[in-house]
């Protein structure tokens, strides 16, 4: 675990976490290695009519994140996480800093497969 | 219309913009009092319903494919190329093996011709059904996409080929102006509006005979439910030089036979007779367009 992605709808650790993934306002990026934050915003998965997960897994996979912690995941979105070797870890910390503290004391499980249908 | 010096039938598509104004209603009685053999089109292929009312006994069934990817996994060196291309993301490669996603693909072929290694190959993927029928005079094709599935237009596509050239169709387009609209219009050789005299009515309209000019179709305009017109609905057909064919009152009558999954051209008189002045119209209007009847 190197470089996490959270789904936020804000910009920093105090922000809260956004459920969706594909259609998730932004992803705030932590590498645990240098101790710094990236925001990336998620305008282009927000906008897609079709195939926001698709999108959203792509754009966090060339950000060379290796763990996506989210509320859910697709089974779309998740086939393209999986082959590109991303941890999923679903939760429901309602703050991207419960989420992390949770991730790093190891209370959650990484995802095996998608936890609800598209267009959920 | 001539194509290769052959004279094809007359093709007739009944479109709106606005949703439920009629259009399947008027299709089924038009094609009803048409006085000689025609076709049906039931180009709504996200709802198709002209079979609800027609009950054709035998319906010869056929599927309707598009060319999908398929990712030779040991060929593929994830080197990109695929997804660049894709804009829908119906293809994804990021370092790993090539991913498909079947129902984000639009069928272009464009991954298959970038990939450098010629690890893709396409196979058929099921989109939808084109089904065809008889009733009487009329033969039906009905086009029906596939559940889950979002590419209207190949399939309509798919039911304008089952046409026979020698004889008039009538083409039930789906509601809106959007692409399958335009893949309902796109060859026919006349467009028949069905709307009523409501604000959204007139609007969608609008954009409709916009959409029919703009692919140089002739256009005509059946009023349903027609009343008091407190939206201009008249004045705009006369100003925009629109023939106005038929004015169907608001009858609750019409509505209680429809419901029943009847036809009003067979259940009540003073409608077939309405109609079959309609067909006639309709012929003189099509003359000017020297296809055959």
């Amino acid at each position: 675990m190197n470089k996490i992605a959270f789904t936020t709808s804000g910009k920093d650790f105090a922000a809260q976490m956004d459920p969706r993934f594909g259609r998730a306002a932004n992803f705030l990026i932590y590498d645990i290695e240098h101790n710094s934050l990236q925001i990336m915003d998620n305008k282009e998965g927000r906008d897609a009519s079709q195939g926001a997960g698709i999108q959203a897994a792509e754009t966090v996979v060339r950000a060379g994140v290796d763990t996506l912690v989210t509320g859910h995941c697709g089974p779309k979105a998740f086939k393209v996480l999986d082959a590109s070797g991303v941890a999923v870890y679903n939760c429901t910390a309602a703050t991207v800093e419960e989420a992390l503290a949770g991730l790093l004391a190891g209370t959650l499980q990484p995802a095996s497969a998608s936890d609800v249908e598209g267009h959920w | 219309m001539t194509v290769k010096g052959i004279k094809k039938a007359v093709r007739i598509a009944v479109a709106s913009g606005k949703g439920g104004t009629g259009k399947t209603m008027v299709s089924l009685n038009l094609a009803a009092m048409f006085g000689r053999p025609v076709q049906l089109a039931d180009c709504d292929v996200e709802e198709p319903n002209i079979n609800l009312f027609l009950r054709c006994a035998q319906l010869e069934k056929s599927d309707v494919t598009m060319q999908i990817p398929e990712v030779d996994a040991s060929r593929c060196t994830g080197c990109g190329a695929c997804g660049e291309i894709c804009q829908f993301h119906g293809i994804v490669s990021l370092g790993a093996r090539a991913l498909v996603f079947p129902e984000l693909c639009h069928g272009c072929g464009g991954c298959m011709r970038t990939c450098p290694s010629g690890a893709i190959t396409e196979r058929p993927h099921s989109i939808g059904q084109v089904a065809v029928g008889q009733q009487g005079h009329v033969r039906l094709v009905e086009g029906r996409l596939e559940v889950g599935v979002s590419l209207v237009p190949p399939v309509i596509r798919a039911v304008r080929e089952q046409l026979l050239d020698d004889m008039p169709a009538i083409l039930d387009a789906p509601p809106g102006t959007s692409c399958p609209v335009v893949a309902t219009l796109r060859e026919s050789d006349y467009v028949l509006l069905v709307t009523d005299p409501t604000p959204f009515g007139l609007h969608d309209l609008k954009l409709a005979v916009a959409t029919a000019r703009q692919l140089d179709l002739p256009c005509a305009v059946i009023v349903n439910r027609a009343g008091e017109d407190q939206v201009g609905l008249y004045h705009y057909c006369r100003t925009e030089k629109l023939p106005v064919l038929l004015s169907l009152p608001d009858d609750r009558q019409i509505a209680e036979v429809t419901s029943r999954g009847d036809l009003i051209a067979h259940a009540l008189p003073e409608y077939g007779l309405m109609f079959a002045e309609l067909a006639e119209k309709l012929k003189l209007e099509l003359r000017a367009s020297g296809g055959l009847l």
